[in-house]
């Protein structure tokens, strides 16, 4: 285990060596303290590292991340795990609005509530939140899977293309071209799936499907203002 | 006597200034469809612009420079502020944002290659990096925009730069739009969405929202770009002077400008007529926000929306600008709305150079196109050629001038090089009308 | 464009450590807004006094006798405490409306940040640390107080554009966002009378619930009728004599994060600026929710 103190060390030393452990690395183990709400903690990451961040962090934790594990044990600030290509990003706590935002791959766990804008414009990431979510979660979301074991915000699932939605709790409200869809074996079995890697205690029956209603696929006059 | 009603000379048909022959025929159009019309390229009406400026020229109170001869420079280098690598360029003219998918693969290819020759860079567009882009253009810059569609780390640190799109001239405040039959496997793919689907990009950013914002979204890509490359953010021309300031203030190493005359691959036709301020216009405000802040030329301003000819890029560098950067001219320099086409500009309703449905995919020239069997008809190499000659002509002609105004490089142009035609273009431009020391506005001149 | 923190102490243990906290905070709220910075402190007050909190460029020129020319005017006793570029001027409360009325007779060139019985602002041009270190803000105590540091928009940097702005007596307003329709309020706003001073956005949004509450709304009313009538991108923090309360635009994608303990209730714009509160690895910490209005009373 190697201990980064960032009140210490610094952002740009700990990004930097973070980035050097591309390849094969030994030093596989990472353990980040003093985060104190800092930004921009072990972005772009391109290694198969375990880093943990000792404490709740800023903006854009864990951005654009491959192949690494990334764990805050605090909450996260705007847009943690922001266009994850691969890995796992977990959050212990709350994460705050865009968490996932455009995540094209790998797999995002919330323990505690998500706030607005949850899956912002995803694009095949898998999101799981042992909570809740905000509102206008997985605007415009295009592909990948948010799974919500609580309750989601209003506007769920606005202009959505083909994201998977499954929300356990109430849903305050759907957003436009955003529909309840019939939950069948394949889903199912998908859900089970995601449930059990986000170690979640939830059965997918709890859950339904929101999905897109594809009226929006089509420029005509009624979907345009 | 003889009733001559009959022979009473008539009233002259008059087509109404109000309600033109186009105005008629959108309205009916609109009354047609119910929607509004989408189209490609910039604003088409005609408005204040660089040929209302002239260069005053050296005789015996200044010295010229021999044309053939002597020394003047042109190159640049753009991100000095922060970044560990700037850019250099031979030329102040690069090549502006086309997404893959708005143009073809081959077509980007071209603007690769072309630029690569002439010493300049290209940039991508709304639909990621494209191997042909990479492959073919030395100084490549990755637009960062809000659909943030085929955004990848890996390309974001194989880019020599990064741009920030926060608007663009043709619809500052709004998104593009992308019509289903351009939606290609390929295209699709890269977008991660559904085949054929037409596609509305956003106009915000998703996990950002202001300058205060910015600054911290700059602080991630330099921390994942090891702070090598330099970061430019984009704007349309709407409040250049706050909008610069802001840019600055969040942490750009360069500030694209774009006027309103910028082209688009498609957009509502009423947002690029009716929206944002022609580029004469924000010059001059964006490099008075630069002086403000004491960063002009510790930032560079590069300026784009409607640059045509080495005059053009002069007058820019007049006005304060670094650089400028070209769209819609180097797809004409490419062959688009080449007269060569036109029995089928015809057969699609239109005439070469009027061609702006780009959004259709069914650009005969094979640029603005995903169709195969037209994307076939546009050679890359002879493309890169071309825009390579075209953009050399451009320097040519702008060194030309500069040399008749003395100046041994491009940047030592300065406004007092230049005169007004027209009240509009001095009070924009801040520019004295020719033949005075006076343009609309000066501080002190009571007007 | 802005960063904006809040306190408002439950604990009354805390109330000597005000200032320094709320410094604290505003200080690493600077990268959201390095052109200037204001604080409102909400303090103690002697009973029937209150305070008319100053400012002016010209220091003892104009502080010097400007007690003595105002309690002349008014004709009671008035005292001053001078704090760099402001001045605090202590008179009976029910002279206050009189004392600033007399004031622009007066002292035409001195500007009044704040009116009320406890709160006072301070704010001027420059980078937090040093706008903090020029009025001892570390120094000060009191119940609850709110920063502000600005990054302008469309408007001056300048004193009177900086933050909070006081909306009525012992009220004050900060603001992170951009109005989009600020022009057309302060003009309506300008008809109905109501004094406007600067180009900026916040000033109007300001004005607008001096204005409502002046026709008998309250404070929760006319955040509501906020929501309502200014359009754009906002979040607001409003202090008063005996709490704060938060309300974010219907978008609500600036940033706003909340912090509560049994010794406090924090807002910070990030939750940078509340990693140095005492227990805030214990606090339930949250994000307000859009287009709703949040208080906090003592």
């Amino acid at each position: 285990m190697q201990t980064f103190d960032l009140a210490a060390e610094g952002l740009r030393k700990l990004n930097e060596t973070l980035h050097a452990q591309a390849g094969s690395t030994n030093q596989t183990l990472w353990e980040v303290v003093n985060p104190r709400g800092s930004h921009a903690i072990a972005v772009g990451l391109d290694a198969p590292i375990e880093v943990t961040v000792k404490g709740s962090t800023g903006y854009y934790c864990a951005g654009m991340n491959k192949q690494a594990t990334v764990h805050v044990q605090g909450s996260a600030g705007p847009g943690v795990a922001e266009n994850m290509m691969s890995g796992t990003v977990v959050v212990e706590g709350d994460a705050s609005q865009y968490a996932g935002a455009t995540g094209r791959g790998g797999t995002l766990i919330i323990k505690g509530n998500a706030s607005s804008r949850c899956g912002i414009s995803m694009k095949g990431i898998d999101i799981i939140v042992h909570g809740n979510i905000g509102h206008m979660s997985a605007f415009m979301a295009q592909s990948g899977n948010l799974v919500v074991c609580g309750d989601a915000g209003e506007a769920l699932g606005d202009s959505l293309y083909e994201a998977r939605l499954f929300v356990r709790g109430s849903v305050k409200s759907l957003g436009a071209d955003c529909i309840e869809k019939e939950m069948r074996p394949e889903h199912l079995t998908l859900l089970a799936e995601l449930l059990e890697r986000g170690g979640c205690d939830a059965r997918p029956e709890e859950f339904k499907r929101y999905g897109s209603a594809r009226q929006l696929y089509t420029f005509k006059p009624d979907n345009a203002y | 006597m003889k009733d001559d009603t009959r022979h009473a000379p008539r009233t002259t048909p008059i087509q109404s200034a109000t309600f033109s022959q186009s105005i008629n025929a959108e309205i009916r159009r609109a009354a047609a469809t119910g929607i509004y019309d989408i189209r490609g390229g910039g604003a088409k009406r005609k408005l204040p612009h660089f040929d209302d400026l002239l260069f005053l020229g050296a005789s015996i109170s200044r010295y010229p420079l021999e044309g053939y001869r002597e020394r003047c420079d042109t190159s640049v280098t753009l991100g000095t502020r922060f970044a560990k690598n700037p850019i250099q360029l031979d030329i102040p003219i690069t090549i502006a944002g086309m997404s893959f998918g708005a143009l073809s693969g081959p077509a980007k290819e071209a603007l690769g290659r072309g630029a690569t020759l002439a010493g300049t860079s290209t940039t991508t567009g709304d639909g990621g990096m494209t191997p042909e882009e990479r492959g073919h253009s030395k100084r490549l810059v990755y637009q960062y925009l809000p659909s943030r569609y085929g955004m990848n780390p890996d390309d974001l640190r194989r880019a020599d730069a990064i741009e920030i799109v926060v608007g663009q001239g043709a619809k500052p405040g709004g998104g593009g739009m992308l019509l289903g039959q351009k939606i290609s496997d390929r295209v699709a793919e890269m977008r991660n969405l559904p085949k054929g689907i037409d596609q509305r990009s956003a106009c915000r950013h998703p996990d950002w929202t202001g300058p205060d914002d910015l600054e911290i979204k700059i602080l991630e890509l330099r921390e994942i770009t090891g702070w090598r490359v330099p970061i430019y953010i984009k704007v349309g021309g709407a409040r250049p002077y706050f909008d610069t300031t802001l840019a600055v203030k969040a942490g750009a190493d360069v500030v694209v400008l774009d006027g309103m005359q910028g082209g688009t691959a498609a957009t509502q036709d009423v947002f690029i007529e009716h929206v944002g301020q022609p580029i004469l216009a924000c010059i001059r405000e964006a490099v008075r926000a630069l002086q403000d802040l004491g960063m002009h030329r510790e930032v560079q301003l590069v300026v784009s929306g409607g640059i045509r000819t080495g005059a053009d890029v002069a007058k820019c560098m007049a006005l304060g600008a670094d650089a400028v950067a070209i769209g819609t001219a180097a797809l004409i320099a490419l062959g688009d709305n080449d007269p060569k086409w036109e029995a089928e500009y015809q057969k699609l309703g239109t005439t070469a150079g009027a061609y702006d449905d780009w959004q259709e995919g069914r650009d005969p020239a094979g640029i603005t196109t995903q169709d195969p069997e037209l994307m076939a008809r546009f050679d890359p190499v002879e493309g890169g050629r071309r825009l390579n000659n075209y953009l050399k002509v451009m320097t040519l002609e702008a060194q030309t001038i500069a040399r008749a105004c003395g100046k041994s490089h491009l940047h030592n142009l300065e406004p007092e090089d230049l005169c007004a035609l027209t009240m509009e273009a001095a009070a924009m431009a801040k520019i004295p009308l020719a033949g005075t020391d006076w343009y609309p506005g000066k501080p002190g001149s009571g007007y | 464009m802005c960063g904006i923190v809040g306190l408002f102490l439950k604990d009354k243990a805390l109330e000597p450590q005000l200032g320094a906290l709320l410094t604290d905070m505003l200080i690493t709220m600077t990268d959201r807004g390095p052109d200037s910075a204001g604080i409102a402190i909400y303090g103690n007050t002697a009973e029937g006094r209150s305070k008319l909190t100053v400012q002016s460029d010209e220091g003892d020129a104009v502080f010097g006798d400007l007690a003595e020319k105002l309690g002349a005017a008014i004709g009671a006793g008035v005292g001053l405490t001078r704090k760099d570029s402001h001045a605090v001027l202590d008179l009976p409360a029910d002279k206050l409306s009189e004392a600033r009325a007399a004031l622009a007779t007066v002292a035409p060139g001195v500007r009044v940040m704040s009116s009320g019985e406890t709160l006072e602002i301070y704010k001027e041009v420059g980078l937090p640390r040093d706008v903090a270190a020029r009025f001892e803000v570390s120094k000060m105590q009191g119940s609850h107080g709110i920063g502000h540091t600005r990054m302008a928009t469309e408007s001056a940097v300048t004193t009177m554009g900086a933050h909070p702005f006081n909306t009525g007596p012992d009220q004050c307003l900060v603001h992170n966002g951009s109005l989009s329709n600020h022009n057309a309020l302060r003009r309506k706003l300008r008809r109905d009378g109501v004094h406007i001073e600067t180009q900026n956005d916040t000033e109007v949004g300001a004005a607008y619930l001096t204005w409502k509450m002046q026709q008998g709304a309250t404070l929760g009313e006319a955040l509501e009728g906020a929501l309502k009538d200014l359009d754009g991108f906002f979040t607001f923090v409003v202090g008063t004599e005996d709490g704060f309360g938060v309300v974010r635009d219907p978008i609500a994608c600036k940033p706003a994060v909340m912090a509560e303990t049994d010794q406090y209730v924090a807002f910070g714009s990030e939750y940078r600026a509340l990693v140095n509160l005492p227990g805030i690895e214990d606090a339930r910490v949250w994000e307000p929710e859009p287009a709703t209005v949040y208080f906090w009373k003592h």
